[in-house]
């Protein structure tokens, strides 16, 4: 895939409390953010994904696509999008895709209704034990977890603690503050053993992602320089917690990473800055003992150590991450866009020659998963 | 929100509702599994309906206070997996255990229950020591 480039990443100029524009807005607007950094017009475009429905994107852009994809997973959503449009690019059914995501997730304007099917199988056999919220769900599988490897409630706080010395350094950041372990402790209790601060805000944005060829974005006058999609992967798992392998660990992660870094020709020595989607604190644990960079249940450990922290030797979630910086509701982009930053040299708490970047995506609650291997160009 | 049986469902609705908890197994490989299907998700082959011993253990919890629509008057309140002896995992409250996760440890053995709701049986499961 290493012939197809990112040459455009943009959010929305707000991100937190929007109660003036709609979801399908924040998509639109981040678009045509995204397309300026590439120096491209709507009309360049050929191709458009998103979780909002494509044709209402495309309709709205004013776009005449011969390529959509509305697939939709979840928050890893985009991830996939990112993996089918370089497929697509490379095969010759597009050549510039645009990715929009924009959601209303604490304003609720324009943003679609949420159905619960009570016939389908986490209507008849999740939701009737008042498992509504995702923070009652997702989090299901965590003391198994904890459990397991004799880890306890102040453990998992560590993971906002470790992200918030990132988040800290982001002006954008939902929760800025620096963090202890008796801070998450004493933030109200949500779902023990999970806190607030171990579950994402919910909050309004948008960004997209702008996809085309190298030879064609050496045509272009970037504002930053390309990015390459160097690999990926793609998975699912089962329709929630309950109906996972084993608990304390997460197959579509494993599934998607493993094939992202083979596609992409990449071992885990030459990854220098991660992204985990990370909805919930344990989702980062999962992730990094299930995309192999760690051994089971040395997650925390490997957290606590630093080496996920600002001069660490493994950078992970240096936006501050879904649990401190923001989480419109299906994070996924957001993840992505940090990863681009960081690669291009512009994020908010810039880490130091960042070539290589993985980014791993859930969708639902441990339901689907998505990866993408970054590599900077040249 | 009750549950809306399937045909594929119905027959472990049904005899949820007489206080008897059936589970879907594979005929070739002699593997329980859960949801139910008509098909074996393990070999794609035959399937069928046996009745499960009840005996669980706790898999793993949370202790939920922000209640779910129509679980207002319950918060806080236990949402749990219980692993059957058979195999398979299902939700359940717990009913009649401690608010207190220091009560809850992983693995104490379960024994299944059901739960009236409306015009729905719901299996649960309570700690076999309460039982």
């Amino acid at each position: 895939m290493s012939d197809v480039v990112i040459v455009g990443a943009a959010e929305s100029a707000r991100l937190g409390v929007i109660p003036d524009q709609s979801a399908i807005s924040l998509a639109t607007e981040s678009a045509l953010s995204a397309l300026a950094e590439a120096g491209l017009n709507i009309a360049d475009v050929d191709g458009v994904a998103g979780t909002l429905s494509p044709v209402d994107l495309a309709f709205m852009l004013g776009v005449r696509p011969r390529w959509l994809d509305g697939t939709m997973v979840g928050g890893c959503s985009y991830m996939l999008h990112v993996r089918h449009a370089a497929a697509a690019i490379r095969s010759g059914q597009a050549e510039v895709v645009v990715i929009a995501h924009g959601e209303s997730g604490r304003s609720r304007i324009g943003a679609p209704i949420f159905s619960k099917e009570p016939s389908n199988t986490t209507g008849q056999f999740e939701l009737p034990y008042g498992v509504l919220g995702a923070y009652s769900r997702f989090t299901l599988p965590a003391m198994a977890y904890l459990h397991k490897y004799g880890l306890n409630e102040a453990d998992l706080a560590k993971v906002p603690v470790a992200q918030s010395r990132w988040a800290s350094r982001n002006p954008r950041a939902t929760r800025p503050a620096l963090l202890t372990v008796d801070d998450v402790l004493a933030s109200p209790l949500i779902a023990w053993p999970f806190h607030r601060l171990e579950c994402c805000p919910v909050n309004d944005g948008g960004g997209a992602l702008v996809m085309t060829t190298k030879a064609r974005a050496a045509d272009l006058n970037l504002r930053h320089p390309p990015v390459v999609v160097a690999g990926s992967g793609e998975s699912c798992e089962g329709p929630g917690p309950a109906f996972m392998e084993d608990l304390t660990t997460f197959r579509a992660f494993r599934d998607a990473s493993a094939e992202a870094l083979r596609s992409s020709n990449l071992k885990h020595a030459d990854i220098d800055h991660l992204m985990i989607y990370d909805a919930f604190a344990h989702v980062p644990l999962y992730g990094l003992e299930d995309a192999g960079f760690v051994g089971k249940g040395e997650a925390v450990d490997f957290i606590d150590s630093g080496a996920t922290s600002p001069g660490g030797a493994l950078p992970l979630n240096t936006n501050g991450g879904g649990l401190l910086y923001a989480h419109t509701g299906m994070y996924g982009m957001f993840a992505l866009l940090e990863a681009v930053r960081q690669l291009q040299g512009r994020a908010a708490a810039q880490v130091d020659k960042v070539r290589t970047s993985l980014v791993l995506g859930v969708g639902g609650m441990f339901s689907a998963a998505g990866a993408i291997a970054l590599c900077a160009a040249g | 929100m009750n549950p809306v049986p399937t045909p594929e469902t119905q027959f472990f609705w049904d005899k949820a509702r007489a206080h008897e908890l059936w589970l879907p197994m594979c005929v070739d490989s002699g593997r329980h599994f859960f949801p139910p299907r008509p098909f074996s998700p393990f070999t794609g082959g035959a399937v069928e309906w046996r009745p499960a011993s009840g005996r669980a253990r706790l898999a793993s919890f949370v202790i939920v206070h922000r209640a779910a629509p129509g679980f207002e008057e319950r918060v806080p309140y236990i949402v749990a997996l219980a692993e059957l002896e058979e195999g398979p995992r299902m939700l359940t409250n717990l009913p009649g255990a401690p608010i207190d996760p220091a009560a809850l440890k992983i693995g104490v053995p379960l024994t299944v229950t059901f739960e009236e709701r409306g015009d729905m049986t719901l299996p649960q499961f309570c700690l076999t020591n309460d039982s």
